[in-house]
C-alpha cells in the first residue's frame, strides 16, 4: 500500500536543501537534486520532495493544485468538488518515470484551476482564503485524497523514497524553477505514507523542515483557534499554518512572524533599546503559542523568495552560501559546495537569526 | 451542662524520662493542652484541646512529645466513621454548622497524581537548564489577536498586562485571615521574586503599600478596604466571585480577629464579624459583571489589568466563556481543594469540582470559541508542588496561584484550625503574642527558598521534554498522559491514557 495517514505524531530527522536564483533566472531540477543527494544518509529511504517556483509561466495567474489519490474513487469525490467550487482549466496525470526504488505510487494528478466567480463572492471570502480553505476542507474530509500543493506558478513533487529517487521518479530535470527547495527524511515511525514526505504547502507556503517541534502540540491548538486543522500529525505542517497565519491572514512583516517563531531570548531583550524591546515583547505576549521550541532548521519558500531559520539554540545546522545571483541553504557545506564549488560567502546563520533571500526588486516574503 | 460525648482526636504521649519540664510546650500552645501539675509536680495534658499543629512536638528540647490520632475505635462501620459520629456528636452540642480550615482532606481522587508527564528520547534532544536559557517569565493579561503597528510602522500598546518571572503567583489571603507578619512575608517574597501575590479581600494593610507593584486587591461582595486609593495602589485588581472552598457562599471573619490593625484596614468597627455576603450585592448577572469590570478600569484609568475568580464548579466552562466576554482580562478558577481561613465543613467537602477537571474543561471551550488566547487562565485549589504547576499549565492554564503550599513553608502544620485564631505558628491568628512568633524574615526567605526550589524543577522538567520556553508547554497535552482513569475523564482532560 501507500501507507496510511497516521494517527500519531510522527518524529523525523531530516536533510534540506533550497537554491534561489536572485534574478529569476529558471534552472533545472538536477542541481536540487545532486544538493540533496549528497545527503543520502540523512535520510532513509522514507520520504523526499521538492518544492519549485516559476514551473508553470503558461498558467502563472491560476491555482495549481497537486494531488495524490488513493484510487479513483477518491478522485471522483474531489473532481466533484473541484468541479463544483473552482472552473477547472486543466486537469492531468503529473508526468512521472519508472523508478525501480520508487514503489506503488499513489494516482499523481494535477489541476489548474481558477475559483468559480459567484462561488467566491458568495462566500465573502479572499481569493486565497477561499482556496485555503477548500485545501484544508479536502485534507480533512476527504480519505484517500490529499492536497500536495495549491499555489501559483508553484508545485511540490514528493512521495515515499530517497529525494534523488523521487526526483528521478518526477522527472524533475525537465522542470525550470528560479526557486527550489528539497528535503530528505528519516522518520522514525511511520509507515511511509506520500502525503506525509516533505514540503508542505498551504497556497504559496512551502516548508521543508529538518527536526522535531517539541511545541507541537501548543502549536496545533492555537492553530485551531484560526481554523486550521492540523490533520497530517506533523509539525511542518503546524509550522505551514503558522506562518499563513501570521503573514496572510495576520498581514505581519516576516522579521515579525520570525520573532514569533523564533523569539529572542528574554536575556536578549533586557539588552534591546527600549523600542525594539517594546515590539518583541509584544509579539511575544501575543504570538507566544506560535513560538517553536525544540531542534529545527527550515526552509520557507515562497513566490519572492525563501526564509531559512534554526530555533533559537541551534541544534539543528544550517549553513547558506551566496554566489553573484544564487543564494544557498542546506542542512550541510557539502550539499552546497556539491553544486557551488566556490561560493562568495558561506556561512552558517545562528541560532533564531533569519536568512532572508529575495528575487531582486522584492521587498519581503 | 449534659455531658460531653466528645471524644479527643489526638492523644499527647509525653515520655516523662525525657521530660526536663522545662514549659515550652505550654507557653507554645495557644489550646491549653499542656500544662504543669503543682501537685504531682510535673508536665500533664488536656488531650481534647490538642489539635496536632505540632508546635509543641518540633520545640520541645529533648523531643518528648509523640501526637498520635486517639486511638478510639469505634466497631468497625464504612458507613458511619468515627468522623461522621464526632460530627454529629458535636453539633448535637452545639447546634452550630460545622466549621473548618484550610482545604477538602477527604481521599476523592487527585488528578494530578493520574497525570504522568513526558520527556525526550534521541529523536528530539532534552536541554539542560544549567547550560541552556530555560524560560519560565509569564505574561498575564487581555492579549488581541494580533500586532498592530500605528502609521510610522510603530508597534502599538498592548492592554495592561501582568509580568511573571515564574508562572506563580501567591493566591488570595487577606490581612484578617492570616497575620501581618505572613502577609510581609509573602507579599515581600514576590517583590523579590518578581510574583504577584493577592490582598484577599481584606483590604491592603499600610504596612504592603511598598510592595504594591507586586499586589492583586481584591474587591469582594464585603467590599472590605476598597476605595479609590486601594484599587490603585495595586498592579491588578481580581474581583472574587467566589473560592473553591466553599462556593456559593460568603467570607466570614470572627470577631476575634477583628482587632485595632485589621478593624482600619478593613474600614469595619473593632470586634465584629466581617461578614461578606454570598453574591455581590451588585452582580446578579453577566452583564452586572460587566458592568463591574468596566467600572474598576475606569476607576483606574484603564491601567491595570482586571482579573475574575470563580470556583470551579459544575458548568464552570460555560461561567468562565461568559468571564471572558464580559472583559476580564485574567480569569482564576479556584477548585474544591482549594483552602480557606473558615468554611462550612459540609460546604468545604462536598461542593464544587476539581481543578484539574474544571481546568482542561475551560481551556477547552475558550479555544472552541477562539477566546483562549485573548485571556489569561489562572489556576488553584491545590498546587501542591512543582509538578501539578506543569501538569497544569500542560493542561492549558497561564499561571498558578499557590496559597496552601506558601503557608506551610512559613510553618503551618495543616491543622486546619485556622478559624480558632489560635494559630500556634502566628500564621492564621491575630493574637499578637502568635503573630510575633512568625519573624517576616524568615518567612520571606523560606517563601523565596520554596519559589526558587519549585522554579528549578519546572526548569529541569520542561528541559527534559525538549521545551526551553513555558510558552510551549501551555495547553500542550501532548506531554500529558493519564493512569488509571476511565475514557470519560481522559476525554474530559483531552489526554491520552499512558502507552497510546
Ligand atoms: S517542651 Fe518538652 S521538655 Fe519542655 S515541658 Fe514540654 S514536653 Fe517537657
Ligand atoms: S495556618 Fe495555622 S491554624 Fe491554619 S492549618 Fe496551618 S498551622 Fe493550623
Amino acid at each position: 500500500m501507500r501507507g496510511s495517514r497516521p494517527t500519531e505524531k510522527i518524529m523525523s530527522g531530516c536533510a534540506i536543501s533550497g537554491i534561489l536564483n536572485r534574478r529569476g533566472k529558471c534552472f533545472s531540477g538536477k542541481e536540487i537534486m545532486d544538493s540533496i543527494a549528497l545527503m543520502h544518509d540523512r535520510s532513509n529511504g522514507l520520504g523526499g520532495g521538492f518544492a519549485a517556483y516559476g514551473i508553470y509561466p503558461d498558467h502563472k495567474d491560476e491555482y495549481a493544485i497537486h494531488m495524490f489519490y488513493d484510487d479513483l474513487e477518491a478522485k471522483e469525490k474531489v473532481d466533484y468538488f473541484l468541479n463544483r467550487h473552482f472552473v477547472i482549466l486543466v486537469s492531468e496525470k503529473i508526468p512521472t518515470r519508472e523508478v525501480e526504488a520508487i514503489n506503488n505510487p499513489p494516482i499523481i494528478w494535477r489541476y489548474f484551476v481558477r475559483p468559480d466567480e459567484r462561488k467566491l463572492s458568495e462566500s465573502g471570502l479572499e481569493e486565497d482564503e477561499y482556496v485555503a480553505q477548500s485545501v484544508m476542507n479536502i485534507n480533512a474530509n476527504y480519505r484517500g485524497a490529499f492536497v500536495v500543493s495549491s499555489g501559483k506558478n508553484m508545485g511540490v513533487f514528493k512521495g515515499v523514497g530517497y529525494p534523488e529517487d523521487i526526483g528521478e521518479f518526477y522527472k524533475l530535470e525537465e522542470y525550470e524553477a528560479y526557486l527550489w527547495t528539497a528535503h530528505g527524511r528519516f522518520p522514525t515511525n511511520t509507515p511511509g505514507w506520500w502525503g506525509g514526505a516533505h514540503p508542505f504547502t498551504l497556497l504559496d507556503w512551502s516548508i521543508v523542515h529538518n527536526g522535531e517541534i517539541s511545541s507541537y502540540g501548543a502549536n496545533k491548538r492555537y492553530l485551531e483557534m484560526f481554523d486550521y486543522k492540523c490533520t497530517m500529525q506533523t509539525d511542518t505542517e503546524a509550522i505551514t499554518y503558522l506562518f499563513d497565519l501570521m503573514l496572510r491572514k495576520h498581514n505581519l512583516p516576516l522579521e515579525v512572524a520570525v520573532k514569533a517563531v523564533a523569539a529572542p531570548l528574554w536575556s536578549e531583550v533586557e539588552r534591546m533599546d527600549d523600542e525594539e524591546a517594546k515590539l518583541v515583547k509584544s509579539i511575544r505576549a501575543v504570538y507566544g503559542s506560535a513560538l517553536l521550541n525544540g531542534p529545527f532548521s527550515i526552509i520557507l519558500g515562497h513566490k519572492d523568495g525563501f526564509l531559512a531559520l534554526n530555533d533559537r539554540i541551534k541544534l539543528r545546522p544550517l549553513v547558506v552560501a551566496e554566489d553573484e545571483e544564487r543564494t544557498y541553504v542546506a542542512s550541510e557545506e557539502a550539499a552546497i559546495r556539491e553544486i557551488c564549488s566556490k561560493p562568495e560567502k558561506l556561512w552558517s546563520p545562528r541560532g533564531g537569526e533569519p536568512v532572508i533571500g529575495l528575487l531582486e526588486g522584492r521587498s519581503g516574503v | 451542662m449534659s455531658l460531653n460525648y466528645n471524644n479527643p482526636e489526638f492523644v499527647i504521649e509525653r515520655d516523662q524520662d525525657k521530660c526536663i519540664e522545662c514549659r515550652v510546650c505550654a507557653r507554645q500552645c495557644a489550646n491549653e493542652a499542656h500544662f504543669y501539675d503543682e501537685d504531682l509536680e510535673r508536665m500533664r495534658e488536656e488531650d481534647i484541646n490538642c489539635v496536632n499543629c505540632h508546635r509543641c512536638v518540633t520545640l520541645c528540647p529533648t523531643n518528648a512529645l509523640v501526637i498520635k490520632e486517639y486511638p478510639l475505635e469505634y466497631k468497625k462501620n464504612s458507613n458511619w466513621t468515627g468522623g461522621m459520629i464526632s460530627n454529629i456528636q458535636k453539633q448535637a452540642n452545639t447546634g452550630g454548622i460545622l466549621l473548618t480550615g484550610m482545604g477538602n482532606p477527604t481521599d476523592k481522587k487527585i488528578y494530578w497524581d493520574h497525570i504522568l508527564l513526558n520527556a525526550s528520547q534521541v529523536t528530539n534532544p532534552s536541554i539542560d537548564p544549567l547550560r541552556e536559557p530555560m524560560e519560565l517569565k509569564t505574561i498575564l493579561g487581555r492579549k488581541p489577536d494580533k500586532v498592530e503597528f500605528d502609521e510610522e510602522g510603530k508597534v502599538k500598546d498592548l492592554p495592561p498586562q501582568l509580568e511573571l518571572e515564574t508562572p506563580i503567583m501567591f493566591g488570595a489571603m487577606s490581612f484578617g485571615s492570616i497575620s501581618i507578619n505572613a502577609c510581609k512575608s509573602l507579599a515581600q517574597a514576590a517583590n523579590e521574586m518578581g510574583m504577584m501575590y493577592n490582598t484577599g479581600e481584606g483590604g491592603l494593610h499600610e504596612d504592603l503599600y511598598p510592595y504594591k507593584d507586586r499586589t492583586i486587591v481584591q474587591v469582594a461582595s464585603g467590599r472590605f478596604g476598597v476605595h479609590q486609593e486601594y484599587l490603585n495602589a495595586g498592579a491588578a485588581i481580581e474581583i472574587k466571585i467566589g473560592q473553591g472552598a466553599k462556593p456559593g457562599i460568603g467570607g466570614h471573619l470572627p470577631g476575634e480577629k477583628v482587632g485595632e490593625e485589621v478593624s482600619k484596614t478593613r474600614m469595619i468597627p473593632k470586634g465584629t464579624d466581617a461578614i461578606s455576603p454570598a453574591p455581590h450585592h451588585d452582580i446578579y448577572s453577566i452583564e452586572d459583571l460587566r458592568q463591574l469590570i468596566y467600572a474598576l478600569k475606569e476607576a483606574t484609568n484603564y491601567e491595570k489589568p482586571v482579573s475574575v475568580k470563580i470556583a470551579a464548579v459544575h458548568n464552570v466552562a460555560a461561567i468562565a466563556s461568559g468571564i471572558a466576554s464580559a472583559g476580564a482580562d485574567i480569569i482564576a478558577i479556584d477548585g474544591y481543594r482549594g483552602g480557606t481561613g473558615a468554611a462550612p465543613t459540609m460546604i468545604r467537602d462536598n461542593v464544587g469540582i476539581p481543578i484539574e477537571l474544571a481546568l482542561a474543561a475551560v481551556d477547552s471551550r475558550l479555544r472552541e470559541q477562539s477566546l483562549r488566547n485573548k485571556v489569561s487562565l489562572v489556576v488553584s485549589g491545590s498546587i501542591r508542588n512543582s509538578a501539578d504547576i506543569v501538569k497544569a499549565v500542560a493542561l492549558g492554564a497561564d499561571a498558578v496561584y499557590v496559597a496552601s503550599a506558601a503557608l506551610i513553608a512559613l510553618g503551618c502544620h495543616m491543622c486546619q484550625k485556622c478559624y480558632t485564631g489560635k494559630c500556634n505558628w502566628g500564621i492564621a491568628t491575630q493574637n499578637p503574642e502568635l503573630v510575633k512568633r512568625l519573624n517576616p524574615e524568615i518567612g520571606v526567605e523560606r517563601v523565596k527558598n520554596l519559589i526558587e526550589g519549585w522554579s528549578h524543577e519546572i526548569k529541569e522538567i520542561l528541559g527534559g521534554m525538549g521545551i526551553n520556553a513555558l510558552e510551549s508547554l501551555r495547553g500542550n497535552r501532548l506531554m500529558l498522559r493519564g493512569i488509571d482513569l476511565t475514557e470519560k475523564e481522559l476525554e474530559i482532560l483531552g489526554i491520552k491514557h499512558a502507552g497510546e
